[in-house]
């Protein structure tokens, strides 16, 4: 490869070769900053980030692959690095007073974070198997570490043991997957795979059940029963900044894997998997909303919650066999990892800004009087509720309409009827919330820190604004899969 | 010569041993040999069909794979010194205060 082809080659992953080399910058420039000053760290991540996100932006429209097309740029990469790059930005938001709180103010925090989000960009852009393993663990391994960033504190040791055990299990199962795919294609380039597998050269048994375990890996990933054990556990030990960020990153990292693979690479074995998809997705949304209700601690109940809108964009996958509605899938899919990440990312500001040192304040009993002694972080909390269970004019209500949309149009009525029933299920226990806030006497604390706030109120504005501007967002996302097929 | 469909044979039994291994074993660094009993598996399979297509590609991912593993190695084992230190145990059923 000659100087100039490796430049082109770059160009295609500029936003993850600047976002490694300023996080592996920043490693040795954090080394040079006193203890007491980490929130000059924290600027010069959301910096490097910002940039990053600028970046990601201007791929928009570019349509090219490189490396021996082992990665790509194209509007699905393009759609979901943006995600992403906005979810780190927020995850430093939540992250800076939290961590100088509860005493564990260290600068790796905000380097691991940009690691991770390196591989969450990379599993966006892959388009060869192993190039997507490497991703999947680049965006695993830092998150194990972050989950045990509160070291010595037990619950967090345990949450990263347990995720680390979980998702190295899980990583197995993706890597045995791949092995059965290559041999059953002898590539592990999706392109090839899915020419391969036309051709009728494959050897189907190996490539379904190759495309299978991968389907088990990812599952892991994604938090979809019954590969969600380790959910709620790990949500709850994690420090919350990084369950905030470990919540939307890395379920819309598993999921840009397995819309990647589904859309472009399996279609062929759709006969043999939707079925798989429909079960997961019917399972996953009935016991998240099922055993939420059970719940008394906040975070819990928030993972049992994040498990359930697993299940609901599993629903997009469920379509991926027909030619006409894979596209609304995909895209309607898209539409709802934005919706999620907004509305998460605003709930967990607001469990941040009331938990207290020794893991205090996160049980639902201490939301009692919010409404009354904070009104706008309550009704910011009452909007992500409501954005969460599906009413309008939330983003999770246009979420949900799309992609039960896509369901019925694919017909898979039954499974969209599913989906209503649980969201009204998953009614009970967002709204006690709510309830909790404002109908019971309390003296809740809450953190001064700004940019808590901050991140709450605007989430809470984008959740209600963008949901009224949804149509161009959902165009936005069905171009930026235009490209896949 | 030996037929290559023995060795993936071979390569789903080892990784049945893992998975199993993973499920079963108690202690930490074993439920930690098994997962990379696993990803050897992996290799073999790799390794195996890389022969059968005569692709070197194939051989190629076994150094991803292992270097992916040597990475999670550091990690893993770093956690389970610090969660000994903290429990003086590494029985995973003994790391059980989140629960609910």
């Amino acid at each position: 490869m000659s100087l100039s082809d490796l430049v082109l080659n770059l160009k295609v992953i500029l936003p993850i070769a600047v976002l490694v080399l300023w996080a592996c910058a920043l490693l040795i420039i954090d080394l040079f900053i006193p203890a007491q000053r980490k929130g000059l760290t924290a600027l010069l991540a959301a910096l490097g980030l910002a940039v990053v996100l600028g970046l990601a932006v201007a791929q928009a429209g570019r349509q090219e692959s490189a490396f021996n097309d082992m990665v790509v740029v194209d509007g699905f990469s393009t759609f979901l690095n943006v995600l992403f790059a906005a979810s780190g930005l927020a995850g430093i938001a939540l992250a800076y007073d939290y961590l100088k709180r509860t005493g564990m103010e260290r600068g790796e925090y905000y380097t691991l974070l940009m690691f991770s989000i390196s591989g969450m960009m990379l599993m966006a852009q892959a388009t060869d198997l192993i190039v997507m393993f490497l991703a999947l663990e680049l965006l695993s391994i830092p998150l194990y570490v972050l989950s045990g960033f509160a070291r010595p504190r037990a619950d967090s040791e345990e949450a990263a043991l347990k995720y680390f055990l979980l998702g190295s299990f899980s990583g197995a199962f993706v890597v045995f997957g791949i092995a059965l795919v290559f041999g059953a294609t002898g590539s592990t380039a999706l392109a090839t795979v899915l020419e391969v597998a036309r051709n009728g050269a494959a050897n189907l048994t190996l490539l379904v059940i190759g495309a299978g375990l991968v389907v088990v890996g990812l599952g892991f990933k994604v938090a979809a029963v019954p590969f969600h054990m380790w959910t709620p556990d790990v949500y709850q030990g994690a420090p919350s900044a990084v369950t905030a960020f470990m919540s939307v990153g890395a379920k819309a990292g598993g999921f840009a894997a397995l819309l990647r693979i589904f859309m472009v690479a399996v279609p062929s074995t759709s006969a043999h998997l939707w079925l798989v998809f429909e079960i997961l997705a019917i399972l996953t949304m009935l016991l998240g909303n099922l055993v939420a209700i059970a719940q008394t601690n906040i975070k819990r109940m928030l993972a049992y919650s994040s498990i359930a809108h697993a299940g609901y964009i599993l629903m997009a996958l469920v379509t991926y066999g027909l030619p006409t509605t894979a596209p609304i899938g995909v895209a309607a899919a898209l539409f709802y990892l934005v919706a999620y990440a907004v509305t998460s990312f605003g709930a967990w500001a607001v469990v941040i800004a009331l938990e207290k040192a020794e893991g205090k304040g996160l049980e639902l009993d201490d939301y009692a009087g919010l409404g009354r002694k904070y009104p706008l972080l309550a009704l910011a909390m009452a909007v992500f509720m409501l954005s969460f269970t599906g009413v309008p004019p939330t983003l999770g209500f246009m979420g949900k309409f799309y992609l039960f949309g896509a369901a019925i149009h694919g017909g898979f009525v039954g499974l969209a009827l599913f989906g209503v029933v649980t969201s009204l299920i998953s009614a009970y226990f967002y709204l006690r919330v709510i309830v909790i806030m404002y109908m019971r006497e309390g003296d809740p604390e809450v953190s001064a820190d700004p940019w808590l706030k901050f991140t709450a109120i605007a989430a809470a504005v984008l959740t209600v604004l963008l949901s009224l501007a949804a149509g161009p967002l959902f165009n936005l996302a069905a171009r930026a899969t235009l490209f896949l097929n | 010569m030996v037929p290559v469909m023995y060795y993936v044979i071979l390569s789903a039994i080892l990784f049945i041993i893992g998975a199993l291994g993973v499920l079963i074993r108690r202690n930490a660094i074993v439920v930690f040999m098994s997962i990379e009993l696993m990803l050897n598996a992996a290799n073999l399979a790799f390794v195996a069909f890389a022969r059968q297509y005569a692709a070197t590609s194939g051989q190629l991912f076994v150094f991803f794979v292992m270097t992916v593993a040597a990475a999670e190695v550091a990690v893993g084992l770093a956690l389970i010194v610090a969660i000994f230190k903290t429990k003086a145990s590494i029985n995973v059923d003994q790391i059980n205060t989140l629960k609910g």
